[in-house]
C-alpha cells in the first residue's frame, strides 16, 4: 500500500537521523580525544600519574586509579546488600511483603545524584573525619555513596536472575532434606551465577560513570589515594572539574579521557551481555 | 565449632534480614533528611517568586521553568524519535548485521556517563554551532543522553509482543502500519512509557550534563535561548557554595517530590495500560 | 478509519520531522545571539557573588536591562568571551601577556586574597614562607608552625580559577602545590570545606571571609580591607572585568555603572578595595 511506503520511507528517515546523530556523538569524542593520545604516547598518557596542564603533562593514571578504588568499593557495598535484598525478597520475605518493597527501591534510583552526594557531605562525611580520620572525603565516603547510588540497578538485575532459575531446581533440592539457605547456597546462587554477574558488572559500569555525587564526597586530590581515607580523584570528576576552561591540548586530554571512559564501560557492558548470554546457552542446553 | 543447617540458615537469613533493614533505613534517612530539613520552607511565595542575592532569598520559580523547559523539550524530542527509531528497527527491517551493531552503539551509549555528553553539548551544541549556554544546548544534549536508552527499551517492549498478535492482524487484513501502530504499539506501550518516564526522571535529575550547556543563569528565561538553572543546578550551587542551606533544602524537597511524583505516574500508566491490553 | 489511521501516521512521524527541521531551523538563526542579547557575564567565582549584586540593584535602576551573571572560575570567563559565549568576562587575576593582546581589560576593584582556616584553629598568624612550605607538602603538622598537634590539609582550587593563579603567583613562585591538597570548584566550596574541618587551610577572595572563617595574619598584617588599600598586606589581585575588543552598548553601559560611585560603593561595602 502507498500509505504504508510513505510511513515506512519517513520512519526510515527518522530512524537514520537518529542513528546519524548519536554515530556523529561517538565520532566526535574520539576525534577529538585519540590523536591526543597519540601525540602524548599511550604509554604517557595511560602510564604517568603526572597531569599538569599548564605545563602539557597529561598522565591519566591517578585518576584511573581512583575511578577503579571507587568503583570497586561501591561494588563491594553494592555486592553485600543487593545480594541480601534480592535474596530476601524472592526467598524469605512473603509475596505480599515483596510486591510493596520492590517499588520502593525504585525509587532509589530516583534520587538525583546531587542529592546523594549532599547527604553524603553532610553526614557520612564528618562521621569519617571524626571516627576514623583523614579529611572524611575519602574512597571511603564516595564508595558508600556510590554503593548506596547502583543499589537499586544490581538488585533488579539479580532479582530477574534469582527468579529464573526453575523452581524444580529449588523444589528438588528442598526434598532432598537441604533447608532453605542451603538450597540458596548450593543451588540457586550457583544457577543464577552468570545472572549475578552480570548484574554487578552492569553496577560497576553505573559508579565508574557517576560524577556529581564524587565531586562533592571524594575530595579531588591528585595524588593516587594511599589508602581508603585518602582523598580521590576520579576520571569523571576530573573531566566535570576543568571541561569549563580547558583549550586546545588540555581539551582534547578530557575528551580522551572520555574516550577512556567510553572504551571501559563498553567493555564493561559487554561482558555483561556475554556473561548472561551464556547462562541462556547454558539453559537451553540443559 | 560446627554449626547446624538450622542454625546457619537463621544466622544468614537473620543477617540478610538486617542488611535488608538497613538499606530501607538508609533510603527512609536520606528521604526525610531532605523533606523534613526542606518542606517547611517551600511556601507557595518560594515556588512562584525568583531568586534575589544570588538565591539567598527569594524563591525557585525561574528553576522550575528552566527545569520544565530543558527536561521536557529533551523527552519531547527524544521521545518519537526514538520510538520511531525503535519501530522501523524492529518492524521494518530484516534482523541483520545492521541492526545488531546499531542496537549494540545503543547499548553503549546509553552506558555512557552523562558527563561525556555534557563536554560534547558543551562544545559542539553551545560553542561550535553558537547556540550558547542556553535552554536549547541543554535539552539537545539531554536528548541525545536519552535517546539510546529510549531506544532501546523501546525496542524491547515491541520485541516483546508476541509474533501471533501480528499474525493475527495481518490476517485479519491490516497493513503493515496498521499492525504496528494498532496492534504493537498498544501492547508495547507500558514498557515505552516507562522508558521515557523514566527519562524524563533522568532528565531532571541531571546536573553534570547541564552545567556548561544551559548554564546557570538566575534569571527567568526569555527564550529558548537564554541560559537558565535548573532545580537540580541550583540546588548542587546553593548547598556547595552555602549561600543558602534552608533553600537548598526546600529545592530539594520539590525536586524530589517531582521525581517521586514521575514515578508513581510512570507506576500507575504502566498498571493501567497493562490491564486494558489484557497482559 | 482510514483518515483517522493517517491523522495518527501524521502525528507519529511527520511530527518528530517536522520539530528536527524546527530545530535546526532555529539554531542557524540562533546563532551570534550574544550581541543582540543584554549583557552576560562568566567567570571568575570571587567576582560571581559582588557582579550579581551589581547585576540586581542595575536591573532596579534600569528595568528591561538584563543582566546574566554565570560562574566557571577566570579562564573559563575569559575563553567564554573568546568564543563569544558571553560579551563579559571575569578574571580574579592579571592577564598574561599574551591574553593582553587579545582582551581588553577593565579594573573595577582590588581584592585580597586571604588565608583561611577554621575557627576552632588556635593559629592566628602565618608567614609567606610558612603557607608555602605548608601547601607545597613540606610542613604537615600544625604544631609546626604554631597550632595543636595534627595534620595539615591544605585546599586548593581547580587550574582555571584566578584566584588560584593569582596565590600560586603571589606565594607558591616555583613551588609546585601538593598532590594530595584537596580540591574544590569554587569560593564558596573553599569556604564551607574550612568551615567543617579544624585541620583545613585554604585561600579565598578577601571580600568573601564571613565570620565562619578565620583569616590569618600573614607577616604580621592583618588582612583588611585598610590594610590593603594602605598597601601594607600584600597578597592583592585585580579584579577584571575583560572583553574582546571593545565593548557593545550594553556591556558599556553596564560596566559604566560598575565604575561610577554607586557601583563602586556597593562593592567597597561588601568587603572589595575600590579600583581608584
Amino acid at each position: 500500500m502507498k500509505r504504508d511506503k510513505v510511513i515506512g520511507a519517513i520512519l526510515l528517515a527518522v530512524a537514520l537521523s537518529a542513528i546519524t546523530g548519536l554515530a556523529i556523538i561517538t565520532v566526535f569524542i574520539f576525534r577529538e580525544g585519540v590523536p591526543i593520545i597519540l601525540r602524548v604516547g599511550p604509554r604517557q598518557f595511560f602510564l604517568s600519574t603526572d597531569w599538569d596542564p599548564s605545563l602539557g603533562h597529561f598522565g591519566i593514571l591517578s585518576m584511573m586509579v581512583g575511578s577503579l578504588f571507587v568503583t570497586v568499593g561501591a561494588a563491594v557495598i553494592g555486592v553485600v546488600f543487593s545480594l541480601s535484598l534480592a535474596i530476601v525478597l524472592t526467598q524469605f520475605a512473603p509475596p505480599g511483603l515483596s510486591a510493596a518493597l520492590k517499588p520502593v527501591i525504585e525509587l532509589l534510583a530516583g534520587i538525583p545524584s546531587v542529592v546523594y552526594g549532599f547527604v553524603g557531605v553532610v553526614t557520612l562525611v564528618p562521621l569519617i573525619r571524626q571516627w576514623l580520620g583523614g579529611p572524611g572525603l575519602s574512597v571511603l565516603a564516595a564508595s558508600i555513596v556510590l554503593g548506596v547510588m547502583i543499589l537499586p540497578t544490581i538488585t533488579s538485575i539479580a532479582i530477574d536472575a534469582l527468579q529464573a532459575v526453575p523452581k524444580s531446581y529449588l523444589e528438588g533440592s528442598i526434598a532432598l532434606g537441604a533447608t532453605r539457605w542451603q538450597t540458596v547456597t548450593m543451588v540457586l546462587l550457583r544457577a543464577a551465577r552468570s545472572g549475578l554477574v552480570a548484574a554487578i558488572i552492569l553496577g560497576m559500569g553505573r559508579a565508574i560513570g557517576e560524577t556529581m555525587a564524587v565531586i562533592m564526597v571524594a575530595g579531588n586530590a591528585l595524588d593516587v589515594p594511599r589508602s581508603l581515607l585518602a582523598p580521590v580523584r576520579t576520571l569523571t570528576s576530573n573531566i566535570a572539574l576543568e571541561m569549563g576552561y580547558a583549550s586546545g591540548d588540555h581539551r582534547q586530554a578530557l575528551f580522551a579521557t572520555g574516550v577512556t571512559l567510553f572504551v571501559i564501560i563498553t567493555i564493561l557492558n559487554t561482558a555483561a551481555l556475554a556473561i548472561s548470554r551464556q547462562r541462556a546457552g547454558k539453559r537451553r542446553a540443559t | 565449632m560446627r554449626l547446624s543447617p538450622v542454625t546457619s540458615q537463621r544466622l544468614a537469613v537473620g543477617f540478610m534480614w538486617l542488611l535488608t533493614g538497613i538499606t530501607f533505613a538508609v533510603l527512609v534517612f536520606i528521604l526525610a533528611f531532605i523533606l523534613v530539613h526542606g518542606l517547611p520552607h517551600v511556601t507557595w511565595t518560594f515556588l512562584t517568586h525568583s531568586p534575589a542575592s544570588m538565591g539567598r532569598e527569594g524563591g525557585i520559580f525561574p528553576m522550575i521553568l528552566g527545569t520544565f523547559l530543558v527536561a521536557g523539550l529533551a523527552v519531547l524530542l527524544a521521545a518519537p524519535i526514538g520510538v520511531a527509531t525503535a519501530v522501523y528497527l524492529s518492524e521494518y527491517t530484516r534482523e541483520g548485521r545492521l541492526t545488531l551493531v546499531i542496537r549494540f552503539g545503543a547499548d553503549c551509549l546509553s552506558g555512557v556517563p552523562s558527563i561525556i555528553f555534557g563536554l560534547f553539548g558543551f562544545v559542539f551544541f553551545a560553542i561550535t554551532l553558537g547556540m550558547g549556554l542556553s535552554v536549547l544546548s541543554g535539552s539537545l544534549t539531554l536528548a541525545l543522553m536519552v535517546l539510546p536508552t529510549i531506544i532501546r527499551t523501546s525496542e524491547e517492549a515491541i520485541r516483546a509482543v508476541p509474533t501471533s498478535y501480528r499474525e493475527v492482524s495481518l490476517g485479519l487484513g491490516g497493513t503493515r502500519w496498521q499492525t504496528v501502530f494498532y496492534v504493537v504499539l498498544r501492547s508495547a506501550l507500558p514498557g515505552i512509557s516507562t522508558g521515557i518516564v523514566l527519562s524524563l526522571g533522568r532528565s531532571i535529575s541531571e546536573t553534570a550534563a547541564v552545567m556548561l550547556t544551559a548554564g546557570s543563569a538566575l534569571r527567568l528565561p526569555r527564550s529558548l535561548f537564554d541560559s537558565s538553572r535548573t532545580l537540580a543546578l541550583h540546588f548542587y550551587l546553593l548547598s556547595r557554595e552555602g549561600i543558602s542551606m534552608p533553600n537548598a533544602y526546600a529545592t530539594a524537597s520539590v525536586l524530589i517530590i517531582a521525581i517521586l511524583a514521575l514515578n508513581l505516574l510512570a507506576y500507575a500508566l504502566m498498571r493501567r495500560f497493562a490491564v486494558k491490553v489484557g497482559h | 478509519m482510514a483518515s483517522r489511521a493517517l491523522g495518527a501516521a501524521c502525528m507519529k512521524s511527520i511530527f518528530p520531522t517536522l520539530v528536527v527541521l524546527l530545530v535546526f531551523g532555529t539554531i542557524c538563526t540562533g546563532c551570534r545571539r550574544t550581541s543582540e542579547r543584554s549583557v552576560s557575564l562568566l567567570g571568575s567565582t570571587s567576582i560571581q557573588p559582588f557582579a550579581e549584586m551589581l547585576a540586581e540593584r542595575y536591573a532596579k535602576d534600569h528595568p528591561g536591562e538584563f543582566v546574566e551573571v554565570q560562574g566557571g572560575g577566570s579562564t573559563a570567563g575569559l575563553q567564554a568571551t573568546e568564543s563569544g559565549l558571553v560579551n563579559i568576562g571575569m578574571c580574579s587575576r592579571s592577564l598574561t601577556a599574551k591574553e593582553a593582546l587579545v582582551f581588553t581589560s577593565i579594573l573595577i576593584a582590588r581584592d585580597g586574597l586571604a588565608l583561611v582556616v577554621n575557627r576552632e584553629n588556635p593559629v592566628i598568624k602565618l608567614s609567606v614562607e610558612q603557607v608555602r612550605a605548608l601547601f607545597a607538602g613540606r610542613v604537615t603538622n600544625w604544631r609546626d608552625v604554631g597550632g595543636k598537634h595534627g595534620p595539615i590539609r591544605p585546599i586548593t582550587r581547580e587550574e582555571g580559577s584566578g584566584t588560584r593563579e593569582s596565590f600560586v603567583r603571589l606565594v607558591m613562585g616555583k613551588e609546585r602545590i601538593a598532590g594530595r591538597a584537596l580540591t574544590q570548584e569554587s569560593n564558596g566550596a573553599v569556604k564551607e570545606l574550612v568551615k567543617g574541618d579544624p585541620a583545613a587551610i585554604g585561600y579565598m577572595s578577601l571580600g568573601l571571609v564571613d565570620k565562619d572563617l578565620k583569616a590569618v595574619a600573614i607577616d604580621g598584617i592583618q588582612p583588611t580591607v585598610e590594610n590593603v588599600l594602605a598597601d601594607r598586606y600584600h597578597l592583592v589581585r585585580p579584579l577584571l572585568f575583560v572583553t574582546k575588543g571593545a565593548a557593545n552598548v550594553a556591556a558599556r553601559k553596564f560596566i559604566d555603572f560598575v565604575l561610577s560611585p554607586p557601583g563602586q560603593n556597593l562593592l567597597a561595602s561588601e568587603g572589595l578595595v575600590k579600583s581608584q
